[in-house]
């Protein structure tokens, strides 16, 4: 930062030790228990957003692949579904245990493989991630006590792709569900972080889990277009952009495969003049900054109310001054690398169409590292909802800053998006809170806090943000006959 | 056999996490079901459930703090170390009920497995038993269910383990604390099981195990005004009847003896009977009709 020096104390490289994981030269794809190489051999490289580093090859799914994962899926489901709730729970809980014991290897992998910081990694991800698996083992042999009826039935096969923000995370999500429920999965984890689902095989090895209940394909978006296509599917899930969740829909129109989505976000992060002004802007910051704003529910819209509009704006710029930018496995990083040079570009081409479009950018100064790719944390003022800043999904560190005076104005302007899965109200009035959360079009609000998560909390979208909730009992419901 | 001489282990009680002999200094003899003499144990006084009560009033406001999650983490480390020692269980209820090995291991192997179902109950009961409820206002009306606080348990007298467990379970896993009476004639493998939960990450006080002649230790305990719940599952008639009548004195909580399949699975209704539920009302204020926005 420019005024470091100014500072009243700097801080020294607090590396993690990347000694914790070994990363094999190449990778095969996982299916019916062993790791095999694609049919024709392709593979493609996996590098570190951060240093542009290779850091292994990964085989590239072809359809035909996608078609031996299902019919692994097939013949496991058959004994996977018999089992009793109780064995599947097990497997479960073993599966917690392990990923609990390897975290920090997981962490640094996950850091690695996406460019996020450790912090984040070690602290959100990975946690959040062992509990999925716990809470979701303990519904295996409660089925009949969620509230789908008597022993509600599973699905069948379920074919599972998953984006890069939050690979190991989005990958525990959709498989913990799908096998306490008695389904087997084929899962496609995103192109640019495909180690940590590899590395997840590998704890599917070490809790016996039976060979063909969790196959994982890697590959690009023709390897998931194959998957979701299928006859062989069952129930589709995927997480990921709006405009490749309406491409599935239509794949999967005309057939009985249940589909859940789980879409883009354009958040409203709605400020009220009576909120505590530095736990909003922790909040704000938590809301947009976290995972460098690659999160579908960030709160990038920050509606302000017009009369508080410079003494927040202040206190949140003077707070954007002393994020740290920089090297992911750094443990004091907030903000790490942007995942790959194409949301890089997608980014910059957003941020720019702001300021021609007459908003006022802002950024703090930082130094930006040589090799990688990398955005600072930026924010526009004097958005108007015409704006594409304020109606498309940036998914990256980029805030646009809304003012409003009344609460029906916050609200109107909140809703006008075409998605709805995110929203966050700051006020101390218990009834302004209530009031306004009961007219927001979006699934999951955050009132006072923002983008916090939990396995017992459903999550999922309104509108365009997709459909389906995961997490909590709702989120059995995804992968029940029901 | 080994010619080796045996080292025999005196068996004490479980209270606050810790070991203590009975303050009254009496034992009685335990035997096994051809009577032959397997341990002296410690004869509880009246003394000694008050303390547990004490021990286990101080150890609710941690436990039922906890997350639900951990508490989940926790029952779970108990059937991880249940595992462990699953040969010395075996054992001892074998010894304990008369059975044939193989029945013995039956019995070991559910109860480890009731810590793992338990387990998985303690962040989704609260999602089963409340709610949001509808009330024609302008309110947000939320009920939610906290654990009662102090439950007096005693244990089913035939079922030495796999019965204990199933009413010790259940009413820690929602956030409760017990003081449990160990079934009378076979208590040793429950003061064993004080052994697995003091190197379980449970709590000292969350589970207070004591042995001793029921009828002399539980009249104290139904009585006790700093006792919110009692379970009766170890209760004759006779008995079940004048503890309820005393635990009528401060309305504790009753669960009265019922005839229980020990071994089939357990449904919720041995959590929701320790359960409280709370019902939060708050204005939702109004931003008029609105509209039908998209």
């Amino acid at each position: 930062m420019a005024d470091m020096a100014n500072k009243a104390f700097a801080y020294a490289p607090a590396p993690e030790s990347r000694a914790v994981v070994d990363i094999a030269p190449s990778y095969g794809l996982f299916i019916d228990g062993e790791f095999a190489e694609a049919t024709g051999g392709k593979v493609f490289k996996t590098i570190s957003p951060s240093t542009e580093e290779v850091l292994s090859e990964v085989a590239q799914g072809s359809a035909e692949d996608v078609d031996r994962a299902v019919k692994a899926a097939r013949k496991a489901f058959e004994k996977w579904s018999a089992l009793p709730g109780a064995e599947r729970a097990k497997y479960l809980f073993r599966i917690a245990r392990i990923i609990q014991e390897r975290s920090r290897e997981l962490a640094v992998l996950e850091t690695l493989d996406n460019g996020k910081p450790i912090k984040e990694t070690r602290d959100a991800d990975l946690p959040l991630v062992a509990a999925h698996f716990f809470y979701y083992a303990g519904w295996a042999d409660k089925l009949d006590h969620a509230g789908y009826g008597a022993n509600p039935r599973p699905l069948g096969v379920a074919g599972q792709v998953i984006p890069w923000n939050f690979p190991l995370l989005m990958l525990a999500w959709k498989i913990a569900p799908a096998l306490a429920t008695g389904n087997t999965v084929v899962l496609k984890p995103a192109e640019t972080t495909p180690l940590s689902a590899l590395f997840f095989a590998d704890i599917c090895r070490q809790a016996g889990l039976p060979k063909g209940v969790v196959n994982i394909v890697t590959g690009d978006g023709t390897t998931g277009a194959a998957l979701v296509a299928h006859e062989g599917v069952n129930k589709v899930a995927f997480t990921g952009s709006t405009a490749v969740g309406k491409a599935i829909a239509r794949t999967v129109a005309g057939t009985d495969k249940k589909l859940t989505l789980e879409l883009g976000g354009k958040g409203a992060n709605i400020v009220f003049d009576d909120a505590p002004i530095d736990q909003a802007v922790e909040g704000i910051v938590q809301g947009i900054f976290f995972n460098q704003g690659q999160v579908c529910c960030a709160g990038s819209r920050l509606l302000v109310q017009e009369s508080i509009q410079d003494e927040l704006l202040d206190s949140l710029k003077r707070r954007l001054s002393t994020l740290r930018l920089g090297d992911p496995l750094d443990k004091n990083t907030d903000i790490g690398a942007i995942n790959s040079a194409e949301q890089l570009a997608r980014i910059t081409e957003l941020a720019d169409s702001g300021e021609a479009e007459g908003a006022e950018r802002w950024a703090p100064a930082c130094e930006l590292p040589e090799n990688g790719f990398w955005f600072r944390p930026t924010l526009f003022t004097g958005v108007t909802q015409a704006h594409r800043i304020a109606r498309e999904e940036i998914f990256g560190p980029v805030l646009s800053v809304l003012t409003f005076r009344t609460p029906g104005e916050a609200v109107a302007k909140a809703n006008n998006s075409q998605y709805g899965l995110s929203a966050g109200i700051w006020t101390e009035k218990g009834s302004r809170m209530l009031a306004v959360a009961s007219k927001l079009r979006a699934g999951v609000i955050w009132a006072n806090t923002f983008n916090k998560f939990d396995p017992t909390s459903p999550f999922g979208g309104f509108k365009e943000s997709g459909f389906g909730r995961e997490g909590g009992r709702h989120g059995l419901e995804a992968y029940l006959d029901v | 056999m080994s010619d080796r001489l045996s080292v025999f282990k005196t068996y004490k009680l479980f209270v606050g996490g810790k070991f203590p002999r009975s303050e009254s200094g009496r034992v009685y003899e335990v035997t096994d079901s051809k009577g032959n003499w397997l341990a002296n144990a410690p004869l509880s006084s009246r003394k000694d459930a008050r303390d547990a009560v004490v021990a286990a009033r101080k150890a609710v406001g941690g436990w039922s703090g906890a997350t639900a999650y951990n508490r989940g983490q926790v029952l779970y480390r108990v059937a991880e170390m249940l595992e462990g020692r699953r040969d010395q269980f075996v054992a001892e209820v074998d010894d304990a009920e008369g059975l044939s090995k193989a029945k013995a291991a039956a019995q070991v192997d559910a109860a480890i497995d009731r810590w793992v179902w338990y387990a998985g109950w303690t962040d989704k009961i609260g999602q089963i038993t409340g709610g949001t409820n509808p009330v024609a206002g302008p309110f947000f009306n939320v009920s939610s269910t906290e654990p009662t606080g102090v439950v007096a348990v005693l244990a089913p007298q035939e079922s030495s383990f796999l019965g204990l467990v199933s009413v010790i379970a259940p009413a820690i896993a929602t956030g409760n604390t017990v003081v449990v009476v160990a079934s009378e004639r076979a208590p040793l493998p429950a003061l064993s099981l004080g052994e697995v939960l003091a190197t379980s990450d449970v709590p000292g006080g969350v589970v207070n195990v004591l042995s001793g002649r029921t009828a002399e230790i539980t009249p104290s305990l139904a009585a006790h005004q700093d006792v919110n719940a009692i379970d009766l599952a170890g209760a004759d008639a006779e008995l079940a009847k004048e503890l309820e009548i005393a635990a009528a004195d401060n309305l504790k909580r009753v669960l009265r003896p019922q005839p229980v399949d020990w071994a089939a699975a357990p449904g919720t209704d041995r959590m929701t009977a320790f359960l409280e539920t709370r019902t939060v009302w708050h204005p939702t204020g109004s931003l008029g009709a609105g509209g039908s926005s998209y």
